[in-house]
């Protein structure tokens, strides 16, 4: 490492103002920084001193992704040999089915992605964000397994340049560039980001007779009152199957379990904010338990008990690494707590009375995304209005 | 010099003083017909005939409306001649005129009209109002054409409904981006138009 250091240590001046590679400055930057601590903090005056920097907070992000991530790579291998009839794999062999399936969309993710930051940074002359580093990796987490990697290019290249270049980068985008990229992905290629075909990977295999490849939700979506919600060979999914995630889904969305570890890591690693989560859960389950208690054959997946309802689909993954991007969420104490029941209470309108879309997570975290700002002015002002208040009278 | 004036009103609406991208006039219609090009030119036409006309009519009557009730003249020769081009689209081109529904009625409503009545025809000689009516509707027009030209080739891989990408390609695996047909798109499409314009014109940009 030293030897590495001294040696780029070197090369830096060419990197600097009148330097060969003066244009080049801000890619440098980006490495240098990513492989060594920046010593350009300040030491002395009033600033508040915090050993945490954008590139920490992404990589605690990632870091807290990567049960979800790991369990989702096993589970694509897992749903393939259940599918095609060929249980007897090992461990090891599912999940290194599942790692070269997704392998694919992530680097996509990332060089497009990355490649477009790059760009963007070197003609505003601005430093390298680290932003990317969890939109990339959560990007193809929320997509089908089967969603081509060209879909995937363009989607990325749009959510980057229209969600977030053109507001100013990292940090100032209001809508989540993971999920505009699914949105674009949703709403321009219906087929192959919703429906029975594209969530098991079936590659050449045959599949066995039992087989169907439709999602709990979706089943249930087009099911009745009585349908009872199955594995994608039949069998009926338990409690203990649904907490675990043994069913099929956009790869990393499935697995409360692995979801749980990382809303842990990113409460204790202060990341996310708990009253977003606490009420984003509590939104979703008075929904769920309200739509419940009047359930209608109209809208078979009113049917579901509360929990389930929370358990499945995308909505755990959503509420705990989509609603707490700290960019696009609320900023005041109040405001988080409405800015959280509403996703949580519009998830779940969503998903059980628009029949025509069988999750409502991602439509309620960006609907509510574009709220935020609004909720966080209405907070304040009505503290203000509360204080003149106080002011007037003590002074009358 | 003196022939670049005259013409000033026809020529300064396709760029410079464009009624959808710099004015911002006439969205609402931009967005809604330019899913296929044929609907586009075709309202293009409609748009560029009732404004010429209507501003001919309103320029020659200039000086005989009284100001308190301009506007309820002006919409009463607007929807006249919108009701004639409903009429001669449904005589001829029945498919477009069906395609197009109410927005052919809502020609009248389009700003880009009012806006030049008011703006030019009340204050102009009719054989400029007439240009400054060309210029106008095509400046407009000009915009519809790209905006559906992108959505057409990339929503539906046609361009004036003849197919463009081969088969070949959605064998291959390519497939028409759905998105391009709903209408945000088209939003989208004339912010990049926008944007490219203005970074071209550098005058224009809003500090």
């Amino acid at each position: 490492m030293k030897g590495l250091k001294r040696q780029i240590d070197k090369m830096k001046p060419q990197f600097e103002k009148g330097g060969k590679f003066e244009k080049l400055h801000s890619v440098f930057d980006g490495f240098y920084t990513f492989l060594f601590t920046p010593n350009e903090t300040s030491h002395s005056g009033v600033h508040i001193h915090d050993s945490n920097d954008s590139k920490r907070t992404m990589i605690m992000v990632v870091l807290a992704l990567m049960p979800c991530c790991l369990f989702g790579m096993w589970n694509i291998g897992y749903q393939h040999y259940l599918a095609i009839g060929s249980m007897d794999q090992g461990f090891l062999s599912m999940f290194i089915y599942g790692l070269f399936a997704v392998l694919p969309q992530i680097l996509t993710a990332y060089i497009v992605g990355l490649g477009i930051e790059f760009i963007v940074a070197q003609i505003r002359g601005h430093e390298i964000q680290e932003g990317f580093l969890v939109s990339g990796i959560l990007i193809p987490m929320i997509c089908p397994v089967d969603t081509p990697w060209w879909m995937l290019a363009i989607a990325v290249a749009f959510a980057v340049i229209f969600a977030k270049e053109v507001f100013g980068g990292t940090g100032y985008n209001f809508l989540n560039v993971a999920l505009v990229t699914r949105a674009f992905l949703f709403f321009s290629y219906p087929s192959k980001m919703s429906g029975d075909g594209v969530f098991v990977q079936l590659g050449a295999g045959q599949p066995v007779d039992a087989f169907t490849g439709a999602t709990p939700l979706g089943q249930l979506a087009s099911g009745s009152a009585d349908t009872v919600i199955t594995n994608i060979v039949g069998s009926p999914l338990t409690s203990s199957d649904i907490f675990f995630g043994l069913y099929p889904g956009s790869w990393a969305e499935t697995s409360v379990f692995c979801i749980l570890i990382g809303m842990a890591i990113l409460l204790i690693s202060g990341m996310a904010n708990w009253r977003i989560i606490l009420s984003g859960l509590v939104g979703g389950f008075i929904m769920a338990f309200v739509a419940h208690h009047w359930a209608s054959p109209l809208y078979p997946v009113s049917y579901l008990q509360p929990l389930e309802q929370l358990g499945l689909g995308g909505f755990m993954f959503a509420i705990t690494f989509m609603a707490t991007d700290p960019v696009t969420a609320c900023r005041t104490k109040t405001g988080m707590y409405i800015y959280g029941a509403l996703i949580g209470i519009i998830a779940i309108l969503i998903r059980i009375y628009n029949t025509g879309y069988p999750e409502g997570a991602m439509l309620a975290v960006l609907l509510m995304n574009c709220f935020a700002p609004l909720i966080d002015y209405c907070v304040v002002n009505a503290n203000v209005r509360r204080r003149m208040r106080r002011v007037t009278v003590k002074n009358s | 010099m003196n022939l670049k004036k005259t013409f000033l009103p026809l020529f300064n609406p396709l760029s410079k003083d464009n009624p959808v991208i710099v004015q911002v006039l006439g969205i609402c219609s931009a967005l809604a017909v330019t899913a296929k090009m044929e609907p586009a030119l075709v309202m293009t036409i409609s748009v560029t005939a009732v404004l010429a006309l209507a501003n001919v009519i309103i320029s020659l009557m200039r000086n005989t409306i009284p100001s308190s009730i301009r506007i309820i003249v002006q919409l009463v020769v607007v929807a006249a001649l919108v009701v004639i081009v409903d009429q001669v689209l449904k005589a001829y081109t029945y498919d477009v005129s069906k395609a197009l529904s109410v927005f052919i009625g809502l020609i009248i409503t389009n700003c880009i009209i009012m806006g030049r009545l008011e703006a030019f025809a009340l204050n102009n000689r009719p054989w400029p109002a007439f240009l400054d009516g060309i210029g106008n509707g095509l400046g407009y027009g000009i915009i519809l054409i790209i905006v559906s030209f992108f959505r057409e080739l990339l929503g539906s891989g046609t361009l004036f409904g003849c197919q463009v990408f081969p088969q070949s390609w959605y064998d291959a695996g390519y497939m028409n981006n759905g998105l391009m047909i709903l209408p945000p798109m088209a939003l989208i499409v004339v912010a990049c138009i926008i944007w490219a314009h203005r970074a071209i014109n550098k005058d224009l940009q809003e500090k």
